[in-house]
């Protein structure tokens, strides 16, 4: 049975379509069979960073709906054999997304895949509730902001609530992925610093990501990060984090900065 | 702009429990109101400006059959402030309003024949004294998680939180709170009236903090309070604090 992995935050904008897309290509690489899960319908992404977009036949309402078979709307990634990406719709109703439809696309993909992980929309209506609704962990993406750490706080909040694993009464595995870090901003202290987030958050830190033009390059071309530049720093993060999330003690190095996180936050207990 | 917010009053909205008189009527209605009226005639005045509630429950009537016991009532001074015990569909807005979550007290017995109606108002003051001597202690709450954005935690009692309180969360208690971590949310204390109640925490970045209805927001804390241990307490009308070593 495969790991279910929702990506949220929360907030828009902070990055959950790209580190889902360049953790899911990380996975691949080693050689994990993977596949990637759009829920923002309406407003999909992660056809375009996969570089997927003019593959699309049948999308995850479709499958829901009975229109489609699950292996009909399965993109194969071209680069890598193991990524298959599930689209979202880009011009259904969001609300033809059924707590039933999705409970059974993504038991069936759990069967099939050692990893599946969904792209949340942002916000906290259904959308997201039913992205996280049957994960085994999430990764919550963060910036070093104020705004992005309250939404992050509401929806480990909701993890910790609405999840199927929380209403088991069993403990949510939840990561912290802070993203779109500044080296010279956090050392000016115009940005929030990592140690003042992981106190307030509390969850263990799945990695840092420097904030770099990398992201978009890679976007534009079509190609998760990982991919696209696997020798710039932003890939080497994210490959860190897929690392630490496959259970490998890798120490979490703050970009900018000698101190390595390992041991002192890692691995904490998740609150 | 100033002017307007120091000029603001803030509306005090508490809660608060009274000690009333339960009247709980029995079928048929006309032999009950009979004996109503003996104890009436034996002692006047008995309902008189007294907060009477009606106990309904188990009682198998309809709208018409309540509201004609209720002009009976009426007829006898006798005041409802509330009906316990109904359902919906029974209360309307010519009724007085439903109640749901009555805790017992002692009995009040008036079956015993009593001429002044003073020695009553000593009964029932005695019953509200056995009631808070005797009564089962007011629970308190205790969790080891944060409280995060968007959760309230709300206690009748003490709350404790071994952890933080985030932005964005509230904790309502009828008593004292405890935070053994970072407050950045609101704390409200004494939430139903209880003036003695305090608020300890070992960060204090808080939003807001309420004592009994009072309440003073980040920006009436005082500077040299953020970031430190604190404990707050309500003293003549203010919210007075203190750090701790």
């Amino acid at each position: 049975m495969g790991n279910v992995i929702v990506v949220t935050s929360g907030k828009g904008g902070v990055g959950k379509t790209t580190s889902t897309a360049a953790i899911g290509a990380a996975l691949a690489q080693r050689n994990e069979k993977v596949v990637v899960v759009d829920f923002d319908v309406g407003l999909r992404n992660l056809d375009l960073v996969m570089g997927a977009e003019r593959r699309v036949v049948f999308d995850l309402i479709n499958v829901i709906q009975g229109e489609a078979k699950l292996s009909q709307s399965l993109i194969r990634d071209k680069r890598l054999e193991t990524l298959y990406l599930l689209p979202a719709s880009q011009t259904r109703d969001k609300d033809k997304l059924t707590p039933k439809g999705v409970e059974r696309v993504i038991g069936s993909l759990r069967k099939a895949f050692d990893w599946v992980i969904c792209d949340s929309p942002a916000g906290i209506e259904s959308g997201a509730t039913l992205a996280m609704r049957h994960a085994d962990a999430a990764i919550v993406v963060t910036n070093p902001e104020v705004s992005s750490v309250r939404d992050s706080d509401r929806i480990i909040g909701l993890l910790d609530a609405k999840t199927v694993k929380a209403e088991r009464g069993e403990p949510m595995e939840k990561h912290l992925l802070l993203n779109r870090y500044d080296p010279s901003r956090a050392a000016s202290g115009d940005m929030l610093n990592v140690d003042d987030m992981l106190e307030i958050l509390s969850i263990p830190l799945l990695g840092i990501i420097p904030e770099s033009m990398d992201v978009l390059r890679a976007s534009n071309i079509g190609a998760p990060v990982t991919l696209a530049n696997a020798d710039s720093e932003t890939a080497h993060a994210y490959v860190d984090a897929a690392r630490r999330l496959t259970g490998e003690a890798v120490p979490v190095i703050v970009p900018g900065e000698k101190r390595s996180f390992f041991g002192k936050f890692f691995g904490r207990k998740a609150a | 702009m100033t002017e307007v917010l120091t000029d603001t009053q803030p509306i005090r909205l508490k809660g608060r429990s009274f000690l009333a008189l339960v009247l709980s009527p029995e079928l048929p209605f006309d032999d009950w109101l009979v004996r109503l009226d003996s104890l009436a005639a034996r002692s006047a005045g008995f309902f008189l400006r007294r907060p009477i509630v009606l106990n309904v429950e188990g009682l198998e009537i309809d709208r018409t059959q309540l509201r004609e016991l209720l002009s009976q009532l009426g007829k006898r001074d006798v005041r409802i402030m509330g009906i316990e015990g109904a359902h919906v569909s029974l209360l309307g807005s010519d009724t007085p309003p439903g109640l749901t979550g009555g805790l017992p007290a002692s009995d009040i017995e008036v079956s015993e024949p009593s001429t002044k109606d003073t020695d009553h108002g000593g009964t029932a003051a005695s019953a509200s004294r056995s009631k808070t001597k005797a009564g089962t202690p007011t629970p308190s709450l205790m969790t080891t998680q944060p409280v995060r954005s968007g959760q309230s935690l709300i206690s009748e009692g003490d709350v404790t939180v071994v952890g933080s309180v985030a932005s964005g969360a509230e904790i309502i208690a009828g008593g004292s709170v405890h935070v053994y971590g970072t407050v950045r949310g609101r704390i409200v204390a004494g939430s139903m009236g209880n003036e003695s109640a305090r608020i300890f925490c070992r960060k204090l970045e808080a939003e807001l903090v309420s004592i009994a209805g009072y309440y003073k927001t980040s920006e009436d804390l005082e500077l040299e309070l953020r970031g430190r241990a604190v404990q707050l307490w309500l003293d003549d009308d203010s919210i007075l604090a203190e750090t701790l070593t």
